[in-house]
């Protein structure tokens, strides 16, 4: 290697500690092209993202296409031509559940294996079109049911701060390559805190948006009245900016709101300012006290201390019916599930097993046997009895008006509190191999986040320090009403910057180096 | 049988699995048994609530009469359609051949 | 496996209606003729080449979305308001869950508990002038599977057969079902109030520009419902539904054979299986469908990624009021404007003539003539070729227009005939065939005039008796005329030619 090749380097590492918001400034002033920062990146995955060893958060990279979409921002802002969008050039990492006409598509799952699809998913289009280049597709458990993405048939996501650990999920791979400086950027999905766990696990910022709020088009459906993608980044400001990229109405999603985005990147840099007197903190105790691990609660008394501290008057809120959330939202999940990988059937696309087979019911069930891994079989077999009738009414039924209630308790609490908060998981990043094999203490992980999509409202985790006993990043979970996306924004702007204060620099410097093969 | 008697037999996840065309293995019907009866035990919850006059939410977001006009809007080529087919045959998908019959 | 119970017998008809009480359901479904599916832009074009009319969301791409296509809502509206539903204020789709190959989602989205028409009723007047009132349950939106092509086998059909082929170009255009009630109380007459129903169903659908209906294209398909009560009893019968039915002579078949065929299992002492049966067109018989090991389970649950329809009381409204004159008032208006009988009117009906004859009185024919060309030559070019009124290659504009020619004198009704031949024989519009086969009438007098003289000339007698007064006596060289130009002279101008002439 040439020696400038190696300046290069060394350069490039510099870029890659940068927040979203920086390089677009340098890029957009031509102090380095988009190139030069999507190759830092390129280099930076091929440094630590080895899938035996490393952090594993890419199951494709696609250079030359990260390459080619940064040179043609290159070429247009050397021509003189005002960025496509606040973030053009700014390379991001895509979940590998959204649609991609350039790059496969398998959700995780050896069902879609090599599967190309046809055409972009809206966030995948809108992405582009703000001149985002993608860097490749996240690892994620497989069809974004898990929560620690050792779900996903392709190998398990590591977490940057400890190796050993999981990610979080099913958005792992989203958000270890943002605590990993793998991008600035990614996007996840959220269906029952699929991106706000992963963000508390990595000590990364990740929002799920009002239900409606990001197109669903092209993002292949979990469970499609909970499913929501979302911006991930390693600041409050960078998640605000992506957001803005990605929100919006889109004719081709019935389920899309038709109204404007709220100014999430206003908020943002509002709440950085770091006042919020006259603001109402709830603090739902239903979702901070029993099962939560020491230094996750420590540091979320210590959180709601400075929300205090910046003036917000912090509430006691009582959602009563939360505590019914898990068991509603692992009815509603896997019955919508099961309906929604029904396609899955080796008819027009992805694996199909013969074995000698010679009927097509039989090459269905085959391939569906040997293309789903043992949680999605799990569920689906869940859902199918939950849907079947003459336990519909007791299941499926009841659950959704369980629903109807945990909405009822978040517009009673959001008539006292401007935002709610509570810890995003109840522990720390644990061990990988530690709850594979426990389907429900897996779920028990999605505590806090599942009401929120139950509700279709907003919240999002930011993150709160690291735990005393272990050393490992903890999440703020903060959530609002439905379109209530820039109080919340204001609000974990506001924290991040206090806590940043305190701390002496972000959270997220603190990572280890991970120099695994460079 | 009742929600909150919770237990599901063996029998019963083979039958879930016919119909969700699963080609389940005897070990694995002895885990998912196992593990369904414990799930479902958990989620059976739900019907501790009482909520006989409460309406089921459906859709998360309280939207209605979200239409399409009656444009055409351009698809998928032959080639795109069958790009992903693991058989294809005469512009058609080909698959094993069909027992049942249509509905 | 036990050896097959032996096959009891078919019944006498007479004996089954004095035995037994049919009771009839009626299931339609009907393609919509929109632009576009149910749920995509796709177009939905019958016979284009195979998935070429396809998308992400047809072929139930992963991550593909539906969105509802309005003008299917309007039609389904539309056609609930002309069969007296209630319109639902609020509804959902819902998805029907089982794996099927031509279904490219494993579950089929439709209105399931929430149709978006109810109770409704649609009147059909049988052969003899009866009316029946059948009452329509509800009309509900749903879309249509793609079409598999059986390969290997004998005969091409399913069973037997070594592979499919699959296409979804039909996967996705919208469908509405319409559903009976149970039509009680037909008694001998059930085949034909089955097929009446669905022919009055047929024309009201037509009428309303929603689908082609065309049975032999499966646009418009039925299935029938049948079971028996013991004459008088009262009591349900198990019912077995026949699909595949698939013209309306079919229709009145169908009941008639499982009329028949129930009889006999039951005056055999055994049970009538409820199930669903196939109908074979061949043999007009009905075969069993495959037993299926395991009662499906729908799953039936909400659709997700649809909101529900709420149309409001305006929109409603606003589609009430783009309704055309429908069948049945039609049929008073014309009785009215045309001074028909009751039995005139009935056999205008019967002939399939009713709505041809209107609309060719609407292109400005007088109802007369529009009349008269369509029940008798018209009827018998349709009954020489055998096919239906409305499908000889003749537009009611095309008839209107010969009658124009008619009237305007280009034409006299034997040189019309010529033309009406031409247009059916695909020669183009009246005025192309005028053209291209030199039938316009001579009108030049000097030729005419030459004639005439030659005519008065050949039958002095004839003249001289005019001469006396006798007008009506100038027939008789009209017609020499006639036959000297071959037909192609205008009568009336010969007619006023021959009273100058003869004086002359």
């Amino acid at each position: 290697m040439s020696s400038d090749a190696l300046t290069g380097s060394s350069m490039n590492s510099e870029l890659t500690r940068l927040t979203a918001a920086e390089l677009a400034q340098k890029i957009h002033s031509r102090e380095v092209s988009a190139v030069e920062v999507t190759q830092a990146h390129l280099d930076r995955i091929a440094a630590v993202d080895d899938r035996d060893e490393g952090v594993h958060a890419f199951l494709h990279v696609d250079a030359s296409a990260a390459l080619s979409a940064a040179a043609l921002v290159d070429e247009s802002l050397d021509a003189g031509t005002a960025p496509a969008s606040p973030l053009a050039g700014v390379p991001l990492a895509l979940k590998d559940v959204l649609t991609t006409s350039d790059m496969p598509t398998t959700v995780g799952s050896k069902i879609l294996e090599g599967w190309r699809p046809p055409y972009d998913a809206t966030v995948t289009a809108r992405l582009r079109a703000a001149g985002i280049p993608i860097l490749g597709k996240t690892n994620m458990d497989e069809f974004a049911m898990g929560s620690s993405t050792e779900y996903s048939a392709y190998g398990v996501t590591r977490n940057p701060w400890d190796l050993r650990r999981i990610p979080g999920g099913s958005g792992g791979g989203s958000a270890a390559a943002l605590a990993a400086f793998e991008a600035p950027l990614a996007i996840g999905t959220d269906t029952g805190g699929s991106i706000r766990q992963p963000a508390a696990m990595t000590g990364t910022v990740g929002v799920k948006p009002t239900y409606g709020a990001v197109s669903r088009f092209g993002l292949v459906a979990c469970a499609s009245s909970l499913d929501q993608a979302g911006p991930c980044a390693r600041t409050v400001l960078d998640t605000a900016l992506l957001h803005e990229v990605i929100a919006g109405h889109d004719p081709m999603d019935s389920t899309s709101i038709d109204a404007p985005v709220p100014d999430v990147v206003e908020a943002a840099r509002r709440g950085a300012s770091g006042d919020l007197r006259g603001l109402r903190v709830g603090v739902v105790r239903e979702l901070s006290g029993e099962g939560y691990q020491p230094g996750v609660r420590s540091t979320f008394e210590a959180a709601l201390r400075q929300l205090e501290a910046l003036g917000a008057e912090l509430v006691e809120v009582s959602t009563p019916h939360f505590r019914y959330a898990l068991a509603a939202y692992y009815l509603i999940l896997p019955s919508e599930v099961s309906s929604n990988l029904a396609r899955f059937d080796a008819m027009r696309y992805g694996l199909r097993v013969e074995n000698g087979a010679t009927s097509a019911e039989e090459v269905m069930a085959l391939t569906r046997e040997a293309g789903f891994g043992p949680e999605v079989k799990r569920r689906i077999i869940l859902g199918t009895y939950a849907l079947s009738s003459g336990y519909y009414d007791a299941y499926y039924g009841q659950a959704q008006k369980v629903r109807t209630l945990i909405s009822r308790d978040f517009a009673a609490a959001f008539e006292q509190a401007d935002v709610l908060v509570s810890p995003t998981a109840p522990t720390t990043a644990f061990p990988i191999g530690d709850k594979v094999d426990d389907p429900l203490a897996m779920y028990l992980n999605d505590l806090a986040t599942i009401p929120t999509n139950l509700a279709g409202t907003t919240a999002m985790s930011v993150p709160s320090g690291l735990a005393p006993e272990d050393g490992l990043p903890t999440g703020l979970q903060i959530m609002a009403p439905a379109l209530g996306e820039a109080v919340m924004y204001r609000v974990a702007a506001a924290y991040e910057a206090a806590r940043d204060a305190e701390d002496g620099g972000p959270l997220i410097q603190r990572v280890p180096g991970l120099e695994v093969s460079a | 049988m009742s929600a909150d008697s919770g237990a599901i037999t063996r029998a019963e996840v083979a039958h879930l699995a016919r119909l969700a065309r699963l080609a389940v293995n005897d070990q694995e019907l002895d885990v998912f048994a196992d593990q369904l009866d414990v799930i479902l035990g958990a989620v059976a919850r739900v019907g501790e609530v009482a909520a006989d006059d409460i309406p089921p939410t459906s859709h998360a977001v309280p939207l209605s009469n979200v239409f399409r006009p009656d444009e055409r809007r351009a698809g998928l080529t032959q080639e795109q359609a069958l790009s992903g087919a693991p058989a294809a045959e005469e512009g058609r998908f080909r698959v094993p051949q069909i027992l049942g019959e249509e509905e | 496996m036990s050896a097959p119970a032996s096959t009891p017998g078919l019944v006498d008809y007479d004996e089954v209606v004095e035995r037994f009480d049919p009771v009839l359901g009626i299931e339609v479904h009907v393609e919509l003729n929109t632009n576009t599916k149910m749920f995509c832009g796709c177009p939905t074009d019958f016979g284009a080449e195979p998935n070429t009319q396809v998308c992400p969301v047809c072929l139930g791409l992963p991550g593909a979305l539906p969105v509802v296509n309005r003008a299917a809502v309007e039609s389904a509206i539309r056609i609930g308001l002309a069969l007296n539903c209630s319109i639902a204020p609020w509804g959902r789709f819902a998805r029907k869950n089982y794996f099927y190959p031509d279904m490219p989602k494993n579950f089929q989205t439709s209105q399931y508990d929430e149709p978006i028409a109810v109770n409704g009723w649609l009147d059909v007047e049988l052969d003899d002038g009866e009316v029946v009132r059948v009452e329509i349950e509800r009309a509900h939106m749903e879309e249509d599977t793609g079409k598999s092509l059986h390969v290997g086998g004998a005969t091409g059909r399913i069973h037997g057969a070594e592979y499919s082929l699959l296409d979804y170009n039909r996967a996705g255009v919208p469908l509405i079902e319409i559903v009976t009630k149970m039509i009680p109380g037909t008694r001998e007459r059930a085949p034909e109030v089955a097929r009446a129903y669905v022919t009055a169903l047929r024309d009201l659908l037509r009428s309303l520009g929603v689908s082609d209906v065309r049975m032999d294209q499966g646009s418009m398909r039925a299935d029938v419902n049948l079971s028996l009560s013991p004459r008088d009893s009262g009591v349900l019968g198990t019912r077995t539904e026949t699909k595949n039915v698939n013209s309306l002579r079919s229709v009145e078949r169908a009941v008639r054979y499982e009329m028949t065929r129930q009889a006999g299992v039951l005056l055999d002492g055994g049970p009538v299986v409820q199930e669903t049966r196939h109908f074979e067109e061949a043999s007009g018989t009905t075969r069993p469908g495959r037993r299926k090991e395991t009662a499906e389970d729908y799953r039936y649950f909400p659709e997700p990624d649809l909101v529900p329809i709420a149309p409001s009381q305006e929109w409603v409204e606003e589609l009430r009021g783009t309704l055309p004159e429908l069948p049945w008032e039609r049929r008073k208006r014309v009785k009215a404007e045309w001074d028909l009988s009751d039995e005139e009117l009935r056999d205008l009906v019967n002939a399939g003539a009713l709505d041809l004859i209107a609309a060719t009185v609407a292109e400005g024919a007088p109802s007369g003539e529009a009349r008269s060309w369509w029940v008798s030559y018209l009827a018998q070019q349709a009954n020489t070729r055998g096919v239906e009124l409305a499908a000889l290659p003749i537009s009611p504009a095309d008839v209107a227009r010969v009658i124009e020619l008619v009237a305007s004198g280009e034409l006299t009704n034997k040189l019309a005939r010529q033309v009406v031949d031409g247009v059916l024989a695909g020669e183009g519009a009246p005025d192309d065939v005028v053209k291209a086969r030199g039938l316009a009438v001579v009108s030049d007098d000097g030729a005419l005039i030459t004639a005439v003289d030659e005519a008065l000339a050949g039958q002095p007698d004839v003249a001289q008796k005019i001469r006396d007064g006798k007008v009506q006596a100038a027939g008789a060289i009209v017609g020499a005329v006639m036959k000297a130009t071959k037909g192609q002279a205008d009568a009336k101008r010969v007619r006023e030619l021959v009273l100058e002439r003869v004086n002359a």
